[in-house]
């Protein structure tokens, strides 16, 4: 009857974390909100329009500063809500590996991240009205996105898993993915190479996510990125089953 | 022997919660843990469902030590956690399901587990409502299904009946009974009448020890009522 129940449990608990997320009405919030702001961004500030250009490089380019903030809030009732409400008790006493719990829990908010992207697309279809973009370059663009804004998620369940008060590990997880991002900026950059010197400041942008997103970006995907956002991914998690486990310890 | 606990302890930075807890249980047996608030039942009980880790000493399932191998240990043991804990926006019936499949059972096993555990633990049609708009009673056992899912040897209920009116106890007290005959209970209680009504033995804990563990009528023998005995071996004044 029992089989492989690592896999079993992380299914089960992504089903439920899933079907939390289209039941309450935060997730469908926060998708909406983000949507509007990518809008805005991408055609007021960003001037789309005005670029007189077929591609979607305006778009793109505010989405590590939005993930930076609205991915975090996806994020942080993952686990901060089950040891406030009790519930951690029961998730911590099925015969399941603590991993598995993590990765299900993850892999439901980075689903739910996966369709406000998705549901960029028309903005796609725009692009490809008005003119020819690269659709090869922005498909590339909208795979780094994606494993970016996993990165962003672990980051928040790891927040999430330190923490009773959601608004903590929201904050925490903001906090952590800014310096993450803005590592990367030209502004920061100078000023570690005044300080450093220039080698040691490209080393340093080689830890931001905004290094490694803006060559996606551009339609190239580098393997080192790819590795980059993976290795992010899994360290953070990997943090979250520290700090899950660490709970049975007391 | 279902269960055999040994040298139990765990602390909290200076504080110690359990020091050396030691009892036995077999199948047949339901055991009563009684004592202050504090004590340190519910430490013990989180502890043998392997929920928290022992700082030292032992709990054994069949022989299988829960520090050592968990997972083990706690497919063959159901818990239900104080305040028994639920998702809100879930209905009972898809929350069995999730706790079902979260413990490694096949979609059909699991549809057949829950539909035991329901019956079982009578929940009958409010199955598909949100368990948020379900009463306390109802969503007691709602808890209780979900330990009793995969049919474990050995069930652990911290404070099963605290916060239920007096019929919602009584029905949690006869499913007790009930459930008690063919496997191993422990329950955590402030009642004491229903420690004389449902338990075959009781074990007293105060200040993280066991002060006694034996039946209730010979503790109601020795000290007159089961609320003196409590009085005369938990020391009697509150603490802050």
């Amino acid at each position: 009857m029992i089989k492989r129940p690592g896999l079993a449990s992380m299914l089960a608990v992504y089903r439920r974390e899933l079907l939390a997320y289209v039941t309450t009405p935060t997730a469908y919030v926060f998708v909406a909100v983000f949507l509007f702001a990518i809008g805005l961004f991408t055609f007021q500030i960003g001037g789309f329009f005005a670029e007189r250009r077929a591609d979607l490089s305006a778009f793109f380019a505010y989405h590590p500063w939005l993930f930076m903030i609205f991915l975090p809030a996806i994020a942080m009732r993952l686990w901060a809500e089950e040891s406030r409400s009790g519930a951690l008790e029961l998730l911590l006493t099925l015969p399941a590996p603590t991993w598995s719990l993590v990765v299900g829990k993850f892999l439901a908010a980075w689903s739910v991240a996966g369709v406000a992207l998705l549901l960029t697309a028309p903005l796609w279809i725009t692009v490809n009205i008005l003119g020819s973009p690269d659709n090869a370059a922005i498909f590339t663009a909208y795979l780094a996105s994606l494993l970016m804004a996993g990165a962003y998620i672990a980051i928040g369940s790891a927040m999430s898993a330190l923490t009773q008060a959601q608004i903590v590990a929201f904050v925490l997880a903001v906090l952590i993915s800014f310096l993450l991002t803005a590592l990367g900026l030209p502004m920061v950059l100078d000023f570690f190479s005044g300080m450093i010197g220039g080698g040691m400041a490209e080393a340093i942008a080689r830890f931001s996510l905004l290094h490694h997103f803006d060559a996606a970006q551009r339609g190239v995907v580098e393997f080192r990125s790819v590795f980059y956002f993976l290795t992010v991914i899994a360290l953070s998690l990997g943090c979250t089953v520290l700090a899950v486990d660490a709970r049975r310890g007391g | 022997m279902l269960l055999q606990v040994e040298g139990l302890r765990k602390t909290f930075g200076r504080r110690v919660a359990v020091d050396g807890i030691g009892f036995s249980l077999d199948v047949g047996e339901i055991v009563g843990f009684l004592g202050p608030n504090g004590a340190g039942k519910t430490t013990t009980m989180r502890m043998i469902a392997g929920y928290l880790e022992p700082d030292d000493g032992a709990a054994k399932i069949f022989n299988i030590d829960v520090a050592q191998e968990r997972r083990r240990v706690q497919e063959r043991v159901g818990y239900l956690p104080e305040g028994a804990p639920l998702y809100g926006e879930m209905t009972p019936w898809s929350f069995l399901r999730f706790i079902a499949e979260a413990r490694g059972m096949t979609r059909e096993a699991a549809r057949h587990a829950v539909r035991r555990a329901a019956q079982d633990a009578r929940l009958g049609d409010s199955i598909e409502r949100p368990i948020e708009t379900l009463s306390k009673g109802y969503r007691r056992r709602v808890g209780f299904a979900a330990a009793l899912l995969h049919d474990p040897m050995l069930l652990i209920l911290d404070e099963p009946t605290d916060g239920l009116d007096p019929n919602q106890r009584h029905a949690v007290r006869d499913l007790i009974k009930k459930l008690g005959e063919d496997r191993g209970l422990i329950i955590s209680t402030h009642m004491l009448e229903e420690v004389e009504a449902v338990c075959t033995r009781a074990i007293l804990i105060d200040r993280g020890r066991i002060v006694a563990d034996d039946t209730p009528q010979a503790l109601i023998e020795k000290h007159g009522s089961l609320e003196m005995a409590f009085t005369a071996l938990t020391g009697g004044e509150e603490r802050a």
